[in-house]
């Protein structure tokens, strides 16, 4: 497969990303997380909780990764372990965030 | 398959939806909204991802049934008074899914550049940390026998050694990266550590610590980001590290303790042991009351505060709680309540638990907004709270609370504390306010003295 292969290339090229560049992703991040985050009130500080457990299930897409490619079999279990633990965070802290922010829906 | 640029494209989509679910949260009207986008996100993410690459499916579907099964039954079953429980969880499920990824790369890639390395050992150690801390933090919530206050002699020795031979074995494989033997070792050790830094934290410094490990979940999402060099991961990671040390901070701030008090000082005032004879000369001039005659002075009054606290929550009282606050506001009277950051068992229980129980959460007022009109509050209710309302923190030097913001309901012309007795709270001190000339205790289960209180102001 060609386009495999050029992707594994990129994929290749990707990592060799100077990690001061990834770096600067991740200040930046931190900062935008700051300023957004200190303006939530404190009546919604546990939804915000599930809430950014949620997101931080976005781990999800590198343990489908692990879970799909190579062919060693433990790794590949090791991975759907991740994926089912990312899939939690996501499915379980998306779910009970709705849950729990309905209830601070104005009631007609 | 699609082209990498197309995926990073997906992956900036996502990171701008994560950004907006957040903002989101600034108000309640926006804030299911703001969820949608951050789950629409999460979706995107997910499909590009599965697109991006030749894949085999097996192991990702069986592991998606099983997750989404286990985070539906998570999200239905939890009671929203044991929501600090299930968040302890997700965070550790998060730890827990960094670590394992981050090992599989390392395994599966021969020639990892130097930098990457120490982005996975540091995820296997955050990773490990969160995930062991976490299922201590749960089991403490739930108030397990085998999760008891535990602390070893020597135990911050015992822990600066397990960090030490972390960082070693970090060293270790910066040196050797074919070892993939050491990132278990690191794994392991940080088991260990986790579960020892949780295991002697007692229940009311819990805010700090779940908000603290919410933080590492997300800088363990973020290190595995580094691991795989992928934006997405970063960027998410950085949010929610960013939103738990701030959550951190707040919780800090709101007990006057700093991070490495509430981590490795003594849990709760321990060493500040009172003797019978000086509680007894605190609590001498305690006046008790009745339903009855609660009702009688709410009936007189024209401004209510309730003060909530983790009592609330274990006697499941938010929905007779809003009863008694429907038939006052019947009245004409004005009922607030007062909400301290770290009431409860992580921030916005207290919050969570009144909105569950259909109460406006205009009517919830933050610590300084109430204090600011304690003086014209006529019945102050304190419903299972104790530390936070104990005029101590504002006089005694020497107090285990010394310093730690209150809510000054002693300044209110009355004070009902309905309490099963005067037992002292967390900081393990006797409250004068119980003693108080404007004070009268109420002693009873909570949702049980506010049902009877409501019965006897309507006459039943």
């Amino acid at each position: 497969m060609p386009m495999f292969e050029n992707l594994m290339i990129m994929a290749v090229d990707m990592s060799a990303v100077s990690p001061v560049r990834l770096l600067t992703i991740f200040v930046l991040g931190i900062y935008i997380g700051v300023e957004v985050i200190a303006k939530i009130p404190p009546t919604l500080h546990t939804p915000l909780m599930s809430g950014s457990n949620a997101i931080s299930g976005i781990t999800l897409i590198g343990a489908i990764l692990s879970a799909g490619q190579g062919n060693v079999v433990t790794m590949k279990i090791l991975g759907g372990i991740a994926v089912a633990f990312a899939m939690i965070n996501v499915v379980g802290g998306f779910l009970v965030t709705h849950r729990m922010l309905g209830m601070f829906q104005k009631k007609k | 398959m699609i082209s990498a640029e197309l995926i990073d494209l997906a992956y900036l989509v996502a990171s701008v939806l994560f950004i907006m679910a957040l903002k989101g949260l600034t108000h309640p009207r926006y804030a299911v909204r703001g969820n949608l986008y951050g789950a629409i996100g999460m979706l995107i993410a997910t499909v590009a991802t599965m697109l991006a690459a030749d894949l085999d499916f097996t192991w990702i579907i069986i592991g998606m049934v099983v997750g989404t099964a286990a985070g539906i039954w998570y999200a239905v079953k939890t009671k929203m008074t044991a929501m600090p429980q299930l968040v302890a969880l997700l965070n550790g499920y998060g730890g827990g899914s960094s670590l394992l990824v981050a090992g599989v790369e390392l395994a599966m890639r021969p020639d990892t550049p130097p930098m990457e390395l120490i982005a996975t050992a540091a995820s296997g150690l955050i990773g490990a940390v969160t995930f062991s801390g976490s299922f201590v933090a749960y089991a403490k919530l739930e108030e397990m026998k085998i999760a008891r206050d535990l602390r070893l002699p020597g135990q911050q020795a015992i822990n600066g050694l397990l960090v030490v031979l972390c960082l070693a074995a970090s060293v270790g494989l910066y040196l050797q990266p074919h070892w993939i033997a050491l990132y278990w070792l690191i794994v392991v050790l940080s088991l260990v550590l986790g579960f020892f830094l949780v295991i002697g934290i007692g229940g009311a410094d819990m805010p700090v610590v779940i908000s603290l490990l919410n933080s590492y979940s997300g800088m363990a999402a973020a290190a595995t980001g580094f691991v795989l060099s992928n934006n997405v991961l970063i960027i998410s990671g950085a949010l929610v590290g960013a939103s738990g040390i701030i959550l951190t901070q707040i919780m800090c701030v709101a007990m006057n303790r700093s991070l490495s008090n509430v981590l490795f000082g003594a849990s709760g005032g321990g060493s500040a042991a009172f003797s019978k004879q000086e509680v007894d000369a605190v609590y001498a001039t305690v006046k008790s009351t009745s339903p009855e005659e609660v009702a009688m002075m709410l009936e007189v009054a024209s401004r209510v505060v309730i003060i909530p606290g983790y009592g609330m929550a274990v006697s499941q009282a938010q929905h007779a709680v809003s009863d008694l606050t429907e038939a006052l506001m019947e009245r004409q009277i004005t009922v607030e309540f007062g909400i301290h950051p770290v009431a409860g068992r992580m921030p916005g229980h207290m919050n969570v638990l009144l909105a569950e129980a259909d109460i406006p959460y205009e009517l919830l007022k933050e610590m300084d907004e109430i204090n600011s009109t304690m003086e014209q509050c006529d019945v102050a209710i304190v419903l299972g709270a104790n530390d936070v309302v104990n005029p101590v923190a504002r006089q005694a030097s020497n107090s285990p609370i010394a310093g730690m913001p209150i809510i000054n309901v002693d300044k209110a012309r009355t004070v009902i504390i309905i309490k099963r007795s005067l037992s002292p709270g967390f900081a393990q001190i006797p409250n004068p306010l119980f003693a108080a000339e404007n004070s009268l205790m109420l002693y009873g289960d909570g949702r049980h003295a506010i049902v009877e209180i409501l019965n006897a102001l309507q006459g039943k």
